[in-house]
């Protein structure tokens, strides 16, 4: 008896572990809703999806039914029935009503998902972002706070944040599956929605939510991704002092730290800015800022955030990220100019 | 012409389907065609599979990636499918509403080569510096931004196919409109033939923004233009309108004939007529015209505002009510009859609960909000694989099976039959039912690698487990194809004993002529009426007389060759010296043949009526 308990446990266990699997990731997935946005669209697809299994249930009993009572047995030749008006009615109105049902909702919340006014108002503390998507990485500007920063968004959570969407080379789509669905950055206008981020959700996935891009934009669409840091707003106030506190580039604190940084001034802050100054217009902003890259969570947004991983980056950019636009803009790097240059940047903090 | 039964040389054997004008000869040409392109999209993607079988794999780049994915789309819809369905249309709609032929044979055959050659050409590009790589949907500022000659092949290949299928289209309609049996009116014919119609409409009406959308890029790649170039002023989701536009009604030009398929089918196998006959029709053309009202759904997340938005989600809801009540008539159809569980009812029956599972999730896309979550990712691979496969392939299939005797003069077997149905199926629902979640849970589509600790490394290997499964199936099919050809056992009119529609009253292969005389109609199922009134077979409507036939013609080739030829100059226009010269030589051939055509006289030729005489009819004469 007790081992058959046991066995129950261990069977109740793998059930439920397979029903958190069926959820997805915390971070990442649209069936653990972490904000208003993704709740809304979750409600609507369990709504969607409690009214389709009916729908699946009713076609499978009769389907069921057929198979087993209606097989051919003998040669007997059925009764040629022309059809039936009252069911053809049946099941005409049934299918309109739960139409209908589905109809309310998705109408009044697409209009609620499409709310923005509060962004385009004078005189609003509400926060935006804007958010401009170049190949294969992502650039984020607080106009407002008058900072830039990329690849990894910070935001504050149990808010509205409003986005501002526009893409500057190809089309893509920016997409946190747990936050809230995406919404495409278009190359000739901006589009423009909000999310919140649920303070409780995000701890839970860890503080760091998982983005993609969803548009299809070349090779390595499949890399494009960002990562997204939600904090409570005083932590985001700080963060954003500390970040308009670099007012030109920081000094590098050890002698290798400064090798690199120099390597860096010679052929890198062309493209790479370390100032999250946003003065310059967002077109002249040709690769992410790096302002705070020692407090990244990925390296180029896909590999883990250590020496190695960004010096193996520097060393050949096309093997991790094929098509991307930073291969062959700089010299090659020795040995010791690749350490030198993976301290500097590993030392470019703006919270100590 | 007493060379009916002649036998023919290899050589000639080809030469008279390089000049055919025979409906059923294009449809086998159609069907090979097809056929050879489901293959080659079949093998683009295993290749698909195989990549994303394990987290960060590099069996193939991420530039050949995208160009297999952009090839396998493009080839299935555009290269297999279609051509496939047209093949059946071909070989069965002129049977169905009892006429000798299409209403303009020579431009059948134009069709079809223009289809071909526009398939070539597209595929070559595999050999000539790297196929397209922007998706089969081509976006516009991806393919603007696209390197080399990939995108060119897809602009030129599917204008010059899509050329094809538009005049198959027109073809069809003109053929149902004017050339029905006599008593043959509009309700009583059979639903394969009703949906071939619609269908037809649909390609007349939805071809059309698509060789819009394909010049204006053809334009922007090749000749400097700027519709589509936002640097300049253009505009790239003016794009977007103008491919769903025609890419959403594609999508029933697909479904539809396979509609038409299983609704023989039901009807043949449970020995039933079509319950509720005149709703079915009324909802395939609701159906169709719906299916230009709902392009946007596929541009919910583009940015159109909540109006547009909230207007296309209730419009493609509407769509489930006709097909609802197609899939309950169909149910019915076998509810009281007597079914028999022949390989095409297999794929008949397993249909329903695959489509419907397409169907449901097509509503849930609907609902725009939630779309925001579904759209480009796996949730919508799933989707509209079980559409497109669940619904079209089965259908594919499942006419393959049954109208094959009539094409072919002899049955697939059965046994091989069912084992390729038991492999496609179930390989079928392991490939794509987990895809579902795999989107649920964030995966993008079109991805051509995953990072490891997402979640996703079960899933994807069972989905490429499944893909095994499918290929393992098609082969079965091919070897049953080869097996039964080869044993050529030879079969009757009626070879499903429980056929219904004018196509089973006549000799399978039918003669070239189709009808000796043309059948007189009295009503739904003509030949199921004739069986049960005791007769053997049709009541003529028309005495023994000549029959005009058309001319076989090499002139269909060529037009289409031209074309093809001409293509390549564009592709290479301002890079290669010979790019002009070489447009001008394909215009001239294309221009040329068809004055050749305009200026010969060509009336055909009759059969006599004492050649049609058989022992039986000189028996009752004298």
């Amino acid at each position: 008896m007790k081992r058959f308990a046991k066995w129950r446990l261990i069977s109740l266990f793998a059930i439920l572990a397979l029903v958190l699997s069926g959820c997805g990731e915390p971070f990442l997935s649209t069936l653990q809703p972490a904000g208003e946005a993704a709740e809304i669209q979750y409600d609507l697809m369990k709504l969607s999806t409690y009214i389709m299994v009916g729908v699946i249930l009713v076609v499978f009993i009769i389907f069921v039914i057929v198979f087993f009572r209606f097989r051919r047995k003998d040669d007997r030749i059925p009764k040629q029935v022309e059809g039936s008006h009252k069911l053809e009615i049946i099941w005409t109105v049934i299918p309109i009503l739960l139409l209908l049902l589905l109809a309310v909702p998705t109408v009044s919340a697409t209009f609620k998902l499409a709310d923005v006014k509060e962004m385009d108002k004078e005189k609003s503390d509400a926060l935006v972002i804007k958010v401009r998507s170049h190949l294969y990485w992502w650039d984020f500007e607080y106009p407002k706070q008058k900072i830039v920063t990329g690849q990894d968004l910070v935001v504050p959570t149990n808010e509205k944040v409003y986005f501002d969407l526009k893409s500057l080379d190809v089309k893509h789509s920016f997409w946190i599956p747990a936050v809230g669905g995406k919404l495409d950055t278009n190359t000739e206008n901006v589009n423009k929605f909000w999310l919140v981020f649920d303070e409780e959700k995000a701890n839970e996935a860890g503080n760091l939510f998982y983005g993609k891009c969803a548009e299809l934009c070349g090779p390595s669409h499949a890399l494009m991704d960002f990562k997204v840091k939600a904090m409570p707003r005083a932590e985001f106030d700080a963060w954003v002092k500390d970040m308009q506190a670099v007012k030109e580039p920081k000094k590098a604190k050890t002698d290798l730290a400064a090798q690199g940084q120099e390597l860096f001034n010679q052929s890198c802050i062309g493209c790479h800015a370390v100032t999250p100054s946003n003065q310059m217009p967002d077109t002249a902003r040709m690769a992410p800022n790096l302002t705070n890259f020692g407090e990244r969570s990925r390296v180029a947004g896909i590999l883990d955030h250590n020496k190695e991983e960004l010096k193996n980056w520097l060393r050949d950019p096309e093997k991790y990220k094929p098509g991307n636009l930073m291969t062959d803009k700089y010299p090659k790097y020795d040995e010791q100019q690749l350490e030198a240059l993976a301290e500097y940047l590993m030392g470019l903090k703006v919270q100590e | 012409m007493s060379t009916l039964t002649q036998k023919k040389g290899f050589g000639a054997t080809i030469w008279d389907f390089l000049t055919t004008v025979d409906h059923k000869k294009i449809a086998i040409l159609y069907l090979l065609a097809g056929g050879f392109f489901f293959i080659v999209g079949g093998i683009e993607a295993v290749l698909i599979r195989m990549q994303l079988a394990v987290p960060n794999n590099d069996f193939v780049s991420a530039g050949t990636f995208n160009e297999i994915i952009t090839m396998h789309g493009t080839t299935m819809i555009f290269l297999a499918a279609m051509p496939i369905l047209l093949g059946f249309m071909n070989a069965v709609m002129p049977l169905q509403i009892g006429a000798r032929d299409v209403a303009f044979p020579f431009v059948n055959a134009l069709g079809f080569w223009l289809f071909f050659f526009g398939g070539v050409f597209l595929n070559l590009s595999w050999f000539l510096g790297g196929a397209p790589d922007a998706g089969w949907t081509s976006y516009a500022s991806l393919a603007i931004h696209s390197k080399g000659h990939g995108v060119d092949f897809y602009v030129l290949g599917l204008q010059i196919s899509g050329l094809g299928t538009l005049i198959g289209g027109i073809n069809f309609l003109v053929t149902i409109i004017n050339m029905r049996a006599p008593g043959m009116t509009y309700m009583r014919m059979p639903l394969f033939s009703w949906t071939t119609f619609v269908a037809s409409a649909l390609i007349l009406f939805a071809f059309p923004p698509l060789t819009v959308g394909l010049t204006l890029m053809m334009f922007d790649r090749m000749f400097g233009s700027n519709f589509f170039v936002v640097a300049n002023g253009g505009n790239t989701v003016i794009w977007e309108h103008l491919f769903w536009i025609f890419g959403h009604p594609e999508v029933y030009i697909l479904i539809l004939p396979a509609f038409g398929i299983f609704s023989e089918i039901f009807s043949t196998f449970s020995r039933k007529r079509l319950f509720g006959y005149s709703s079915m029709v009324f909802a395939t053309v609701l159906i169709g015209f719906l299916g230009f009202m709902v392009w946007a759904h596929h541009m919910f997340t583009t940015g159109l505002g909540p109006v547009a938005n909230a207007i296309f989600a209730v419009a493609t809801m509407a769509i489930a009510v006709p097909t609802g009540i197609k899939i309950f008539n169909w149910l019915f159809t076998m509810w009281g009859g007597s079914v028999k569980f022949t390989t095409p009812m297999y794929w008949a029956f397993a249909f329903i609960p695959s489509f419907v599972m397409g169907g449901v999730t097509g509503v849930m896309l609907g609902t725009a909000p939630a779309d925001y979550q579904y759209h480009d990712s796996y949730f919508v691979v799933a989707h509209f694989h079980y559409v497109i496969v669940g619904g079209v392939v089965f259908g594919i299939f499942a006419a393959t099976h049954y109208w094959w005797p009539k094409m072919f003069g002899t049955m697939l077997n059965e046994t091989l039959g069912k084992i390729t149905f038991w492999l496609f199926f179930v390989g079928f629902h392991l490939t794509f039912f987990i895809q579902h979640f795999l989107g649920l849970w964030g995966m993008p589509r079109r991805v051509f690698t995953f990072l490891p600790g997402q979640g996703y490394e079960t899933s994807n290997m069972i989905s490429s487990i499944g893909a095994l499964f499918m290929s393992l199936g098609v082969i079965v099919l091919l070897i049953n194809v080869v097996m039964t050809s080869v044993k050529n056992v030879k079969v009757g009119n009626d070879p499903w004993e429980d056929g219904r529609t004018l196509e089973w009253t006549i000799p399978s292969p039918p003669p070239f002529y189709n009808f000796k005389q043309l059948p007189l109609v009295r009503g739904l199922d003509p030949l199921w009426l004739e069986k049960t009134a005791g007769k053997k077979g049709m009541t003529p409507a028309e005495p023994l007389g000549d029959i005009h036939m058309p001319n076989s013609s090499f002139i269909p080739f060529m037009i289409s060759f031209g074309l093809f030829f001409a293509a390549f100059g564009v592709l290479y226009n301002g890079e290669k010296s010979w790019a002009v010269p070489v447009i001008i030589i394909g215009l001239l051939i294309t221009f040329g043949s068809m004055l050749v055509r305009s200026v010969k006289d060509d009336h055909g030729f009759h059969i006599h009526k004492e050649e049609l005489m058989d022992e039986n009819d000189k028996g009752v004469k004298a």
